[in-house]
């Protein structure tokens, strides 16, 4: 692998960790306001708002970098898998375009009661949706064949929509300052992370008895070892929420989400897309590819001050009550 | 991908034009401490949050199209048009961030800190619209690269991102943003002030909009005849398509109207100005001009709808030049109450605003076929296989309308509050 590729490849990482463990955190927002119960389904409902309210679309930008990256620096790739994921990828585009537009429907409707609630089911729905479709997809493409329909891609949905849903209850711990709100969406971080911990446990069985090219790679020690640290990170997470530990809770789900990708990596590497095109086979021309990097430079440098600014001013202490 | 280039044109225009009216209302507030500056400054932000969600969820899906749809289009094409792509990546984050900042800060940020959020919107709003013009400019006249043996070889980037319509194609359509958000706003608050509304705050928000209005309108007719100057040079079957120049001749006249008659090579019952089109193309009115009978009949467009589009779009931008300077004329450009008959003018102004930017949309894209990028590959061998397409399409078309008609029943509920 060239210097040059390996760069592009650092950047489509980060990129994907970035856009799973926050955007992932916005659709797991989505589950749970669909999910509310209980005297407090309003008040988790309004939480939910606020918490993504300002941040989702910067969020969801990162889906559009990854797709950019995708289409500029591994071109013959995505038409590959543009083609092969047809289906699924048409369904998370549902997702996201149905979950984006009903989330301020349903918050600008106000005074209109039964418009605010169909949107406010639609936006729940299209969030259960779209991780789903995602899961799909990579699952899919992890087969070597796109085969985003078998039992296998389905597990990889259902591991993605709970793990979504395990990020957001654990981000949502931090920005209640109400006891109870805190403790409904305690309970729910802790059932999201056994249904992740038995989901995982499945989709590792299903690989086993149907995928055993991907198991193989899998099991392979590169692979394995990053595995192993993301169930040590769920396992630490688990501990965390039970002792109340909610800033450590936060940093270790992170960093779960972001070991899990890394052990998908591990698994696929050489290969971006597994059996069909390794990373040097797709990739564009060295003047693209350092085009690209110059651009990403330059964006960062405006980019990352100013997403320091947005959290700083909606993520440092809990909403206050309006 | 037309259906949905055709939506989400509409939300993109506004995300470049409503920070600059939002900008303007609060910094007028915070200048006059005028609380009607303040209500209209809110009321913006709260359309602007509707129509940003939803332009930014249907930029989604146009990315994603382009592998969906054209796969082999971005095979070709993907690492030579990506550079654009890409920084309109980055600029689309700055606008989401700053949005983010000027929807939720009211109360977290200080007055002054609050109104310079809008400021990075509106600039990043209106360069992602000129990176994504520019890999639009690549695709009428694509450069940057070299072919061997029907391979695209040694790739510039930097080159091709700068293809040469791109100065004139990003004017225009950033000026078509700033038309149609001035008067498309305008006509919101005519419509209020038609049916009684007739406070300070309608009367301001129609003022602010109709100076946006008002400003960018003559400027885009001086940017359309750029455009128009380098189509007849450098897409000449464009433009022949465009003003229905079957012939190639001298004194070509302009056609204005008519119904294209392609078969015969003719057009019907249209007002034709001897020499016009030589003077327009070059300014002399015996130029010749390149008609579509010198391009080979397997390169062309098609004419009628071409000619239509075109004509629709220099109507609709003539009339709300009219329409501009008669409300200059009645107002000197102030906030006053307005003439009946002007009203209704204005009212009508955001459709003509409407038709003028897609029909704008329509030439160029239309104007271009049977290419996706011009000489380079053909739209139908761009096309994806896969199965579903159909389907694909009409899910997203019932969607579409769905969501049009949502944003349409709210903003218009923020226009008469």
């Amino acid at each position: 692998m060239t210097p040059l590729v390996a760069c592009v490849l650092t950047v489509a990482l980060i990129a994907l960790c970035l856009y799973a463990v926050f955007g992932g955190a916005d659709f797991g927002g989505g589950v749970w306001d669909l999910l509310a119960t209980g005297r407090r389904a309003r008040a988790q409902r309004e939480a939910i708002t606020l918490a993504i309210g300002p941040v989702w679309e910067a969020n969801h930008v990162w889906l559009i970098f990854t797709i950019v990256l995708l289409f500029t620096c591994f071109p013959p790739a995505f038409a590959d898998l543009s083609i092969g994921l047809f289906v699924p990828l048409t369904i998370a585009l549902v997702g996201i375009v149905l979950r984006g537009a009903a989330f301020v429907f349903r918050n600008y409707a106000a005074g209109a009661q039964g418009i605010s609630l169909v949107w406010g089911a639609i936006f729940g729905g299209a969030s259960v949706l779209a991780p789903l479709a995602f899961g799909l997809c990579v699952g899919g493409m992890a087969t070597g064949r796109y085969a985003w329909s078998s039992p296998f891609a389905w597990c990889i949905a259902a591991f993605a929509l709970t793990l979504c849903a395990q990020v957001a209850a654990v981000f949502l711990t931090m920005e209640v300052a109400d006891a109870e709100l805190v403790g409904d969406f305690r309970r729910r971080a802790l059932l999201a992370t056994l249904a992740v911990a038995a989901v995982g446990a499945v989709a590792l069985i299903v690989a086993h008895a149907t995928e055993p090219a991907l198991f193989a790679r899998l099991a392979a020690p590169r692979a394995l070892v990053i595995v192993a640290v993301a169930m040590l990170l769920g396992a630490a997470l688990g501990a965390a929420l039970i002792g109340a530990r909610y800033a450590v809770a936060r940093i270790l789900v992170a960093g779960e989400v972001v070991a899990i990708l890394g052990a998908w990596f591990g698994a696929q590497t050489p290969y971006l897309i597994a059996d069909r095109f390794t990373y040097m086979q797709a990739a564009s021309g060295e003047r693209v590819l350092t085009a690209f990097l110059i651009a990403t430079g330059v964006g960062a440098i405006v980019l990352f001050p100013s997403l320091w600014l947005l959290f700083s001013v909606f993520k440092r202490a809990p909403a206050p009550k309006t | 991908m037309g259906t949905s280039l055709a939506f989400h044109i509409v939300f993109a225009a506004l995300g470049v034009g409503l920070p600059v009216l939002a900008l303007v209302a609060e910094g007028l507030w915070l200048r006059t401490k005028d609380r009607t500056y303040y209500d209209l400054a809110r009321t913006w932000a709260k359309a602007m949050a509707i129509l940003f969600a939803v332009g930014a969820v249907s930029g989604t899906n146009l990315s994603f199209e382009l592998g969906l749809l054209w796969p082999q289009f971005m095979r070709y094409a993907g690492g030579i048009i990506g550079l654009p792509f890409s920084l309109e990546g980055f600029a689309f984050f700055i606008e989401a961030i700053f949005i983010g900042l000027y929807l939720y800060g009211w109360e977290r940020l200080s007055p002054v800190g609050h109104w310079l959020t809008i400021v990075p919107v509106a600039v990043s709003g209106a360069v992602s619209a000129a990176f994504v013009t520019c890999a639009n400019a690549w695709m009428n006249l694509p450069t940057g690269f070299s072919l061997a043996g029907g391979r695209i070889v040694d790739v510039h980037p930097f080159v091709a991102m700068f293809a040469p319509p791109w100065q004139t194609e990003v004017l225009h359509t950033t000026l078509a943003a700033y038309v149609f958000t001035g008067f498309g706003v305008a006509s919101v608050y005519a419509l209020a002030f038609l049916r009684g509304k007739r406070t300070a705050k309608v009367l301001a928000g129609l003022r602010i909009a109709m100076l946006l209005g008002a400003v960018a309108i003559p400027l885009q007719i001086v940017a359309g005849d750029l455009s128009a100057r380098f189509d007849a040079q450098r897409e000449p079957v464009k433009f022949a398509a465009m003003e229905a120049l079957f012939h190639t001749q001298a004194w070509a006249p302009l056609t204005v109207g008519g119904i294209v008659d392609a078969a015969h090579r003719r057009t019907l019952g249209a007002l034709e100005i001897p020499g016009g089109l030589s003077f327009l193309a070059s300014g002399n009115p015996q130029a010749t001009v390149r008609g579509l009978d010198a391009a080979a009949p397997d390169d062309l467009p098609p004419v009628a709808p071409v000619h239509l589009a075109f004509d629709l779009m220099v109507g609709s931008g003539t009339l709300l030049l009219l329409v501009a300077l008669w409300w200059f004329a009645a107002t000197r450009g102030r906030a006053r109450p307005i003439g009946k008959w002007l009203v209704v003018a204005l009212g009508c102004s955001g459709l003509l605003a409407l038709v003028a930017l897609e029909a704008g949309w329509v030439v160029t894209e239309m104007g271009r076929q049977p290419w996706i990028a011009r000489g380079l590959l053909r739209t139908t061998d761009a096309v994806t296989i896969a199965p579903g397409v159909g389907a694909a399409f009409a899910v997203f078309s019932c969607i579409y309308l769905l969501l049009g008609a949502t944003c349409w029943w709210l903003v218009a509920r923020l226009g008469s509050a």
